[in-house]
């Protein structure tokens, strides 16, 4: 069938892709590393596991205070292969926090992203508009965060979309260990937005400079740019669509507590 | 070619001092020559060498399916190739902006990505005392003339996108000359991968390129197995060429995708961007993350998959694949679509020679190479995926190839898939040889990636060079956009759709 009858018939047995999330689930694979589950009692206590980190994520190892900074994880999974038992990644995909300190996690209790204050929701809870700004990311978070927007994902039902200009933006989201020849860039964006306005940072590079950390061309992340206040941080290498959207609605107040909404996808079956 | 070169295989280690040392004016002959008889430049870097710098070659000859290796040592200068070997003219500005060799002549010598140099007491560009971004010191080439107009985008542009600088010297909507300005994404990784390979190496190669993380992660390893001298089990193998299709499937399918959103055609838009999912999703089912990170290591792979994981697997590729037909069908059989592709950006076939284009924006103009076939190295040596080619060089080849491509790796990972070798898929790869040096080609998505790696009298990383196929094909983009309309932009950009921070490194 050809023209417009051909596209209805494809679509009606293409059928509904958007995903149950955030009244049912969403579909995780077996594999998928999320928040992790630490035991510092447990084998060699997470030691191998922090020796071999690319990023110096896991802290004190061994110690009751033991710690995984996820601001700098890159969620490779290596610790857990070299320190099993000890640390473990489960799928939670809630991994996003209001303060940088947040993100460092010792995998007690669910990390779950406080909501604004009412005046702040009031302003963008009904309606969110983003204008996203890569300093130096690879393209990971940036693919992921335009996945957030496809009919899978579809962030825009919750009124959140990415604009293309700063001056219609309500906040930025900013990728990327934010490279030198960035830097002013990001800076001339932030001030071309008007107040009041949101910042996210997305992604280990983001929050920590990730796997270029203490490379001299970049700032270590948004950490590295006092300048620009961040409302909340979302750790990944790079975030799942799942992970960057849950952060915001909890950012928002429009997903609450500490629901779950997990499922699996029947392909990779544990063990 | 003459005898004063050394000849390796792709993924073929040998001795770094039996890399010949010519002198200057051997050694650019024997690149003019190569060039002239149809070889490519695939990398040509420079490193420090005392108070010289030592310039490395690699020629691939994609017929013969062999590379030449040769080097020579300059000072402060040396002659510019450029003029007469266009494919060079980036590698000499690197060479310039990284170690201080002016390439006397250059036809256009400009900086490449503002990245400070690699060794102390150069300053190219006059900026060290004056450290400053990027587009207000900037020398753009302009038309002049009246109603002649520039239109200036970026670095922060439209959609959620890495940045550039791209500028038009245009007439109403007629596009005299395109110039794109990079290094915005430039985050120093060749000097973080010297001294290595450490904990840190791995995920910085797979940072390179985020879209590209598995290519060049099997680049990598290709790479370090060679300078230990290890082969990997042929369970690995295999699944390492799933996975590299399955990022070729993922990112074809997302770009036909993005194609028809930028005509304007939103099924396919919709769909294409639902069905990429179900490719990167297949990735994080082998390794639990969508883009492959953590699955490709020296010594093999990190994750297995039983055959019958593998079959539901393979059953998911199938069924998503099928639906990739019709969404692509919808998009190709539109006659306003096609009205809208054809015969817009062309890149003729002279003009992707003489600038060196690889991947699918070189077999868009009929240009058949592709390192699986012709420096097939891993699974590729013995089950082969056929190469495709367009010929009229414009959005519609470039798309048509993509779509052409990615039936032919979706086939392939579904064979693989339901009839996996046993055996392990990893075992320890010792560490590399001292005083070595290999070149490692993979056909990554957007085309050849190169790693030419040289270890040190101790088996560290001596010199690290990454090559990303956008090095090659951004002037390709610039071209294409010659005499087009401005509104083409957006459209002509995707069907390149290169990598920044590949080129920025």
């Amino acid at each position: 069938m050809d023209g417009i009858p051909g596209i209805l018939q494809f679509r009606a047995g293409f059928g509904r892709q958007t995903v149950a999330y955030p009244e049912g689930p969403a579909r995780f694979p077996e594999r998928f590393r999320g928040l992790p589950v630490l035991d510092p009692s447990a084998g060699d206590g997470g030691r191998a596991g922090a020796a071999v980190c690319p990023t110096d994520a896991v802290r004190d190892p061994g110690a009751p205070g033991m710690t995984i900074d996820l601001g700098r994880c890159t969620f490779c999974g290596l610790c857990e292969e070299a320190s099993p038992g000890a640390i473990r990644f489960t799928r939670d995909y809630r991994i996003s926090g209001r303060t940088r300190e947040e993100l460092r996690v010792d995998g007690r209790a669910p990390l779950l992203a406080a909501k604004l204050d009412e005046k702040a929701r009031s302003l963008f809870g009904r309606s969110l508009r983003l204008r996203q700004v890569s300093a130096a990311g690879c393209n990971g978070c940036e693919a992921e965060l335009n996945a957030s927007g496809n009919i899978q994902f579809d962030m825009s039902r919750f009124g959140v979309a990415f604009v293309a200009s700063p001056r219609h933006a309500d906040g930025l989201v900013v990728t990327g260990p934010v490279s030198a020849n960035m830097r002013e860039a990001l800076l001339r964006t932030w001030e071309a937005t008007p107040a009041p306005r949101l910042v996210i940072a997305v992604g280990a590079c983001a929050c920590s400079g990730g796997i270029f950390r203490d490379s001299p061309v970049q700032s270590n992340g948004m950490p590295g740019v006092p300048e620009i206040p961040v409302d909340l941080w979302v750790a990944g290498c790079p975030p799942h669509p799942i992970t960057f959207i849950d952060g915001v609605l909890r950012l928002l107040g429009r997903v609450e507590g500490d629901r779950l909404q997990l499922a699996g996808t029947g392909i990779v079956e544990a063990g | 070619m003459t005898t004063r070169v050394l000849q390796a295989w792709n993924g073929e280690a040998v001795d770094r001092g039996d890399v010949p040392v010519l002198p200057v004016e051997e050694f650019q002959q024997i690149v003019a020559d190569a060039v002239t008889s149809g070889a490519r430049v695939s990398s040509l870097a420079g490193r420090a060498d005392g108070d010289r710098t030592r310039v490395t070659a690699v020629l691939a000859d994609d017929a013969l399916g062999r590379l030449s290796l040769l080097s020579t040592r300059v000072g402060s200068s040396w002659p510019s190739l450029a003029a007469e070997c266009p494919s060079v003219q980036a590698f000499e500005r690197e060479i310039f902006e990284q170690f201080g060799v002016r390439p006397e002549g250059h036809p256009w010598l400009k900086p490449l990505r503002f990245e400070p140099p690699h060794v102390p007491g150069i300053d190219p560009w006059g900026r060290i005392a004056r450290p400053s971004t990027i587009p207000g010191d900037y020398p753009f080439f302009r038309v002049e003339g009246e109603e002649v107009h520039e239109v200036a985008v970026g670095p922060v542009h439209a959609g959620v996108i890495e940045p550039g600088h791209f500028r038009f010297q245009c007439h109403g909507e007629h596009v005299f000359t395109l110039e794109i300005v990079l290094g915005y994404q430039h985050r120093g990784v060749e000097p973080l991968l010297l001294g290595g390979p450490d904990r840190r190496t791995v995920t910085l190669v797979e940072s390179v390129a985020g879209d590209t993380s598995v290519g060049n992660a099997i680049a990598h390893a290709n790479a370090v197995e060679a300078l230990a001298d290890y082969q990997i089990p042929a369970r690995a193998s295999v699944l390492r060429g799933v996975a590299l299709e399955l990022e070729r499937l993922a990112n074809h399918v997302g770009d036909l995708g993005m194609l028809a959103g930028d005509v304007g055609f939103l099924p396919t838009a919709s769909y294409c961007g639902a069905l990429r999912a179900d490719f990167l999703n297949s990735l994080a089912e082998i390794c639990g993350n969508r883009f492959g990170r953590g699955l490709v290591v020296p010594g093999g792979i990190r994750f297995d998959l039983d055959a019958a994981a593998a079959g539901r697997l393979a059953d998911k590729v199938q069924k998503a694949w099928e639906q990739v037909e019709g969404a692509s069908r919808l998009f190709f059989e539109s006659p306003s679509v096609r009205n809208r592709l054809d015969g817009t950006g062309v890149v003729s076939r002279e003009t992707c020679t003489e600038l060196g284009l690889v991947g699918p924006a070189a077999r868009a103009c009929g240009v058949s190479r592709d390192v699986r076939r012709d420096h097939a190295t891993g699974v590729f040596r013995f089950l082969h995926i056929p190469t495709v080619t367009g010929e009229t060089g414009d959005v519609f080849a470039r798309a048509w190839v993509r779509r052409l491509e990615a039936e032919r790796s979706a086939e392939f990972v579904m064979r693989q898939l339901r009839s996996l070798p046993g055996g392990p898929v990893r075992a320890p790869c010792p560490p590399p040889r001292p005083d070595r040096l290999v070149v490692s080609l993979v056909e990554g998505w957007r085309g050849e990636l190169c790693h030419v790696v040289e270890t040190d009298e101790t088996g560290r990383f001596a010199r690290y060079k990454l090559v990303d196929p956008s090095f090659h094909n951004w002037m390709g983009l610039a071209m294409a956009l010659r005499s087009e309309q401005i509104s083409d932009f957006p459209l002509c950009n995707k069907s390149f759709n290169l990598s920044y921070c590949g080129h920025d490194l």
